[in-house]
C-alpha cells in the first residue's frame, strides 16, 4: 500500500470519507515524516500539536457527515503569511518572535474548509531570493537527489520541497516574480500563480504589493485546481482583489484540448537555451499538438526588458513596504541613543544582505531626480510588456514555455552568489508574467540526464485559469511524472 | 499691505496649505473609530499600527465629504485621482510612508470669496484639494527622556487645501480662514476647530518690490494653530524678508518654526525637513473613480452656503450686509435668525439677534444651540412689538423673563399684564389726571418750557405701569396742552 504522506489530496479525501484512516491518522504520519526529514529545513516551526488537536475536530465532522471541501488535510503555510496565533517572520530575523492576533485571509479560507496547519515554511527573506538561501533560518535542501545538496529554489522553497518530499499534502505560496513556479519546476511539483486579484493579499506580509499572489503549490494539477478553488474569492479587506465569481477549476480537469491555440513565444527560446530544458518544451508542444491543440508561433516583443523592469518595481515597492519594520511595535528591536539611531540598529541587524540591496536599490529608484529614468520608465515598459500579451492572446489561448532556464543548483553555489544578476536572471521566464498581472502554472515534465526534475509554465488570460488548468492536465497525463516516494 | 522699508516699498506674496479631519465616524482606510477624546491607543486597528500585512482600504464616506467640500470650495471635482504614498520614517508614522494624493488629486481648481473690513470682497483661489491620512500624535511632555506615540489619530481622513498664492496681507488670510472654516462647518465636512488641531495652517510667504510680478524665494511655517497666529506669522515673517532683502542678502528657502509667544519665526535644523519623500502611486489601491451621478447627487444635497445666504438676506430681507454677513458666518447663527425671521420683520429680528441676544448669551456663557430663548418665541417677541401689544420698552422686560425662563413671550405678557393699553378712553383719562394733579408744569409749559412735554409723556407712562401705547400718550398730551 502507498504511504499516506504519498497520496494526493483526492487520494487522501477518498480515504478520509471511506474511513480507510482517520485524520488523526493522517496528521501523525505526517508528523512522523517531518520528524524523519528535518534535515531538510523545510519547516521553519512545526505546530504538531495544533494539528492534532484540529484533527480530532476533522474526525467528528466525518463522523457526523459535516466535512468540509479539505476535511482533515495537512498543509504547509509559507511563513509570509501571517497565521493567528502562530509565529510569522517572514524567515527574517527582524520579525523575531512575532505572533499575529489576525490571520491572513487566504489561510483563514483554507483553515475554514478543514484544513490543518502542520507548520510554516521555510522561504527566502520577505521572498526575496529564488534559492531559499536568503532565509534567516538557512537554505532548504532540495529532496532530490539529497546528497548533492541543491538548492529548492525560492522564494516558496520550503512549500516546494516540503510537498516533494511529502511532508505536507499541499502547501501554500506566494509569487512575486516567479517565487511559487521556479520552486515547483526545482522540485518536481505543480504550482500556479493564479491571476493577480485572484486571492486576497491580507494577512500577507507585502513584498510587491503589485506584483504580488498567493497560490497552491501540490503534488498535482487536480490538489491544485481544488486548493485554488478554496483560496481564491474576493475580500473587501483587499481593494486590489477582484470581485468576481470564482469558478470550479476541478470541473474543466480532462477536458479536451482539441482546437485550443498554444502560444509559443519565439523571445522564451534565446540562443544558448539548455538544449535538455529546449527539448522538453518540444515535447510538451507535440503532447499538446497530438491532443488535437493548434501551435502558434506568437511574439511578445519586450520580453527582454522584463527582468530589469522587475528589479526596478518590486525593489521600489520593497523599500517603501519594509518600512514599517522599525523595531517600534513588533519583532525585533536594537536599541540606540536616538530614535534614528535605534532604526538603524535594528535594521542594520534584522535585514539580511539580499533584503538590503533591494531597500537600497528600491530607495534609489524613487529618489528625486531618479524617479523618471527608472520606476516612471519601468511603469511604461510594463505596460508595454502587458501590452505583449494582450495582443499575444488574440492569436492564442494558452502559452507554453519552460518555466527556468536551469534545474536546481548546488547550495551556495559560487556562480550564482558572486553576482547577484546571476541569481535574478533564474527569473527570466517567470517575470513578466507578475508585471501582466496575468495567471501562469509549473508543472513538471521530466527529469534531466542526471536526474533533476525540469518544469513547463504554461501562461493564462487574465482570469482564464481554467484554460490553463486543462491544457496543464493534458501535459500532466501524457508526461507521466513520478513524484518523490 | 505695502510694506515701508528703509529704501523700498515692498508687497507681500502669501499661499497657504490647510489640513482639515473630515467629519466621519471610521478613519479614512481603516475600521477604527475617530471619535475624539477616546483615551490613548484606543482607536487603533491593525492597519493604523502598521502590523505585517495589513492593507489599506478607502472608506467612502471620506470620498463623499471631500467632493462635498470640493464642490463647496467651487472646485471643479475630479473624476479620476489617485492615491500615492510619501515616505519617511518616524514614530508618528508606523508603516513607515503616508497613504496622500500627489498627481492626481480629488479636488481641483476652486475659489473662495472673502470679505474684507472696508466692506469690499476679493476672490481667492484655490488651487487642488487633496484627501490624506492623519499621522499619529507624538507627546514628548510626559517623560524627560522617553517620547510617546498615541495612534489615535493615526489614519483620521484629512483634507489638504492648498491655495494660489493670493493673499497680499496678513488680513486677507486671516478672512480667509474664517471663510474657510465657515463654509467647511456649513457643509459639516470639518469641525474647523484650530485649537483642537482639527484645521492646522501651513503658510507660505515670500516679498517683492511692490509693483513688480516677480515671485521671489519663499518660507514655509508649518501647523500654526489660531488665525491671530496665522496674522502674525505671515506679518513678521515678510518684514524678515524685507529687512534681509534691504540689508543685502538672500533669503534661503526653508521650513520655519512660528513661535507664538515672541510672534517670530526661527530656522529649524536642516535635518528636519530635508526628506526625500519618494512619493510613487499607492499599489494597494486602485485608481479613485467617481461618476457624474455621484457628483451631481451630493452638488443637489449641497446645503445653501454662507454667501448665497448672505446675498439673500440682503436682497429679500432687506438686512444691511454686515448684519448679513456677521449672521451668516456661523451657520448655527444663520440657521436660528432665519426660524426666528420667518413670518415676522426680519431687520427687527436681526437687531434684537445682534443686540441684546446675543449680549444674554455672552452674559450667561451659552452657545446659541443652548439658549433658553428659542428661535420662534424671538421672532414672537419682536411681534409682539409690531403688533402695538407691547412697548420696546416692555419688551426688554419680556427678554429678560424669557431668558430665565424660556416661556413663550405671549404667555408671559399676558399672565403678567403687560399687554400695551391702546384704548383711547383709558389713557385720556390718565392724561386728564396727571395734568390736574400739576397744573404748575402745564403753566411752566405754555410759557415756553416745552422740554417739559417728554416729562408729562413719561408721568402717563408711569402711571400707566408702562402699558400706555407711547404714540397715543403723546397725542393726548399734544392736544391737551395746546
Amino acid at each position: 500500500m502507498t504511504e499516506i504522506t504519498q497520496l494526493t489530496i483526492h487520494e487522501t479525501l477518498d480515504g478520509l470519507k471511506n474511513k480507510k484512516f482517520s485524520t488523526v491518522e493522517v496528521i501523525k504520519e505526517y508528523i512522523k515524516e517531518m520528524e524523519v526529514k528535518r534535515s531538510l529545513n523545510a519547516y521553519v516551526l512545526e505546530t504538531p500539536e495544533t494539528a492534532l488537536s484540529q484533527a480530532k475536530e476533522s474526525d467528528n465532522r466525518y463522523f457526523q457527515g459535516k466535512e468540509r471541501r479539505l476535511e482533515g488535510i495537512p498543509l504547509g503555510i509559507k511563513d509570509l503569511f501571517c497565521t493567528k496565533g502562530i509565529r510569522s517572520t517572514a524567515c527574517s530575523h527582524i520579525l523575531d518572535g512575532f505572533i499575529p492576533q489576525y490571520e491572513s485571509s487566504v489561510t483563514a479560507n483554507l483553515f475554514s474548509s478543514g484544513g490543518i496547519c502542520l507548520g510554516k515554511l521555510n522561504m527566502d527573506e520577505f521572498a526575496m531570493g529564488g534559492s531559499n538561501e536568503t532565509s534567516y533560518y538557512g537554505p532548504v535542501v532540495n529532496p532530490w537527489q539529497q546528497n548533492r545538496n541543491l538548492v529548492a529554489g525560492g522564494s516558496s522553497g520550503g512549500s516546494a520541497a516540503a510537498v516533494a518530499a511529502n511532508i505536507c499534502a499541499a502547501a501554500t505560496g506566494t509569487d512575486t516574480g516567479g517565487s511559487i513556479r521556479q520552486p515547483s519546476s526545482f522540485c518536481g511539483v505543480t504550482g500556479i500563480k493564479p491571476t493577480y486579484g485572484r486571492c486576497s493579499r491580507y494577512g500577507i506580509m507585502a513584498f510587491a504589493s503589485s506584483l504580488d499572489q498567493a497560490g497552491p503549490i501540490a503534488k498535482d494539477v487536480r490538489d491544485c485546481a481544488l486548493l485554488l478553488n478554496v483560496m481564491a474569492g474576493y475580500d473587501a479587506k483587499d481593494s486590489t482583489s477582484a470581485n468576481l465569481p470564482v469558478p470550479d477549476f476541478t470541473k474543466v480537469l480532462g477536458q479536451s484540448v482539441k482546437g485550443l491555440k498554444i502560444g509559443i513565444p519565439a523571445q522564451y527560446r534565446p540562443d544558448g537555451l539548455n538544449e535538455e530544458i529546449s527539448a522538453y518544451w518540444d515535447k510538451g508542444i507535440e503532447i499538446l499538438r497530438s491532443a488535437g491543440a493548434e501551435i502558434v508561433d506568437i511574439s511578445l516583443p519586450h520580453t527582454q526588458y522584463a527582468l530589469a523592469t522587475y528589479y526596478i518595481i518590486a525593489p521600489a515597492e520593497a523599500s517603501s513596504n519594509l518600512a514599517r519594520y522599525d523595531g517600534v511595535r513588533y519583532g525585533l528591536r536594537v536599541d540606540g541613543d536616538h530614535l534614528d539611531n535605534m532604526y538603524i540598529n535594528t535594521r542594520t541587524e534584522g535585514f539580511g544582505k539580499e533584503v538590503k540591496r533591494r531597500i537600497m536599490i528600491g530607495t534609489y529608484v524613487l529618489s528625486a531626480g531618479y524617479y523618471d529614468a527608472y520606476y516612471l520608465k519601468a511603469q511604461k515598459v510594463r505596460r508595454l510588456i502587458r501590452d505583449d500579451f494582450i495582443k499575444a492572446f488574440k492569436q492564442c489561448d494558452v502559452i507554453l514555455t519552460p518555466t527556468s532556464p536551469t534545474a536546481a543548483f548546488p547550495i551556495g553555489d559560487k556562480h550564482m552568489n558572486e553576482n547577484p544578476i546571476n541569481m535574478w536572471l533564474n527569473d527570466i521566464f517567470t517575470v513578466s508574467v507578475n508585471l501582466a498581472g496575468l495567471p501562469a502554472l509549473s508543472l513538471p515534465i521530466g527529469l534531466s540526464a542526471d536526474g533533476l526534475p525540469l518544469g513547463l509554465q504554461l501562461i493564462g488570460k487574465s482570469f482564464d485559469e481554467e484554460t490553463v488548468f486543462r491544457a496543464a492536465a493534458v501535459i500532466e497525463k501524457e508526461a507521466k511524472f513520478e513524484r518523490l516516494k | 499691505m505695502i510694506i515701508q522699508g528703509k529704501t523700498n516699498k515692498w508687497e507681500i506674496v502669501c499661499g497657504l496649505e490647510i489640513h482639515c479631519q473630515i467629519i466621519s465616524k471610521s478613519k479614512i482606510f481603516s475600521t477604527a473609530s475617530t471619535k475624539f477624546g477616546a483615551d490613548a491607543n484606543q482607536n487603533v486597528s491593525f492597519v493604523d499600527a502598521g502590523m505585517p500585512g495589513m492593507l489599506p482600504t478607502l472608506n467612502q464616506y471620506c470620498v463623499y465629504q471631500a467632493v462635498k467640500t470640493g464642490l463647496g470650495l467651487c472646485a471643479k471635482i475630479n473624476k479620476y485621482s489617485e492615491f500615492s504614498r510619501k515616505n519617511y520614517f518616524y514614530a508618528d508614522m508606523p508603516t513607515g510612508y503616508q497613504i496622500t494624493q500627489f498627481q492626481y488629486p480629488i479636488v481641483g481648481e476652486g475659489v473662495v470669496t472673502i470679505d474684507l473690513e472696508d466692506g469690499t470682497t476679493k476672490e481667492i483661489r484655490i488651487e487642488r484639494m487633496h484627501i490624506e491620512q492623519d499621522a499619529a500624535k507624538s507627546i514628548h511632555d510626559i517623560d524627560p527622556h522617553k517620547s510617546f506615540i498615541d495612534l489615535n489619530r493615526a489614519g483620521v481622513g484629512l483634507m489638504e487645501i492648498v491655495t494660489k498664492p493670493d493673499f497680499r496681507s496678513p488680513e486677507e488670510a486671516g478672512a480667509f480662514l474664517r471663510k474657510l472654516r465657515s463654509i467647511l462647518r456649513y457643509l459639516e465636512t470639518c469641525d474647523g476647530n484650530m485649537d483642537e488641531g482639527s484645521l492646522r495652517c501651513d503658510i507660505n510667504v515670500s516679498v517683492r518690490p511692490y509693483g513688480t510680478k516677480e515671485l521671489r524665494t519663499r518660507c514655509e511655517m508649518k501647523n500654526v494653530n489660531s488665525v491671530k497666529f496665522v496674522m502674525q506669522a505671515i506679518e513678521n515673517e515678510a518684514k524678515r524678508h524685507v529687512e534681509v532683502y534691504e540689508s543685502g542678502g538672500t533669503v534661503e528657502q526653508e521650513t520655519r518654526q512660528f513661535d507664538a509667544v515672541s510672534g517670530q519665526t526661527k530656522a529649524m535644523r536642516k535635518k528636519e525637513f530635508a526628506h526625500d519623500y519618494r512619493y510613487f502611486p499607492e499599489p494597494d489601491l486602485p485608481p479613485l473613480i467617481i461618476s457624474d451621478e455621484y457628483i451631481k447627487q451630493i452638488a443637489d444635497e449641497l446645503p445653501e452656503l454662507p454667501d448665497a445666504k448672505k446675498n439673500r438676506f440682503v436682497n429679500e430681507l432687506g438686512l444691511t450686509k454686515y448684519d448679513a454677513a456677521v449672521i451668516c458666518e456661523n451657520k448655527e447663527v444663520a440657521y436660528f435668525f432665519e426660524k426666528a425671521a420667518t413670518g415676522h420683520d426680519a431687520k427687527k429680528v436681526a437687531n434684537w439677534l445682534m443686540g441684546d441676544f446675543f449680549a444674554m448669551l455672552k452674559r450667561k456663557n451659552l452657545t446659541i444651540e443652548q439658549s433658553p430663548i428659542t428661535a420662534e418665541n424671538l421672532g414672537r417677541l419682536v411681534d409682539l412689538i409690531e403688533q402695538n401689544i407691547i412697548s420696546g420698552k416692555i419688551a426688554k422686560d419680556v427678554f429678560e423673563i424669557m431668558s430665565e425662563t424660556g416661556e413663550n413671550p405671549e404667555k408671559i405678557v399676558e399672565e403678567k399684564g403687560l399687554k400695551q393699553v391702546t384704548d383711547s378712553s383709558t389713557i385720556e383719562a390718565i392724561v386728564d389726571q396727571v395734568i390736574a394733579a400739576n397744573m404748575d408744569k402745564v403753566e411752566a409749559y405754555k410759557n415756553g418750557k416745552t422740554g417739559l412735554f417728554g416729562w408729562f409723556v413719561g408721568q402717563v407712562l408711569k402711571e400707566s405701569k408702562g402699558k400706555a401705547n407711547p404714540q397715543i400718550v403723546n397725542k393726548f398730551i399734544q392736544e391737551k396742552l395746546g
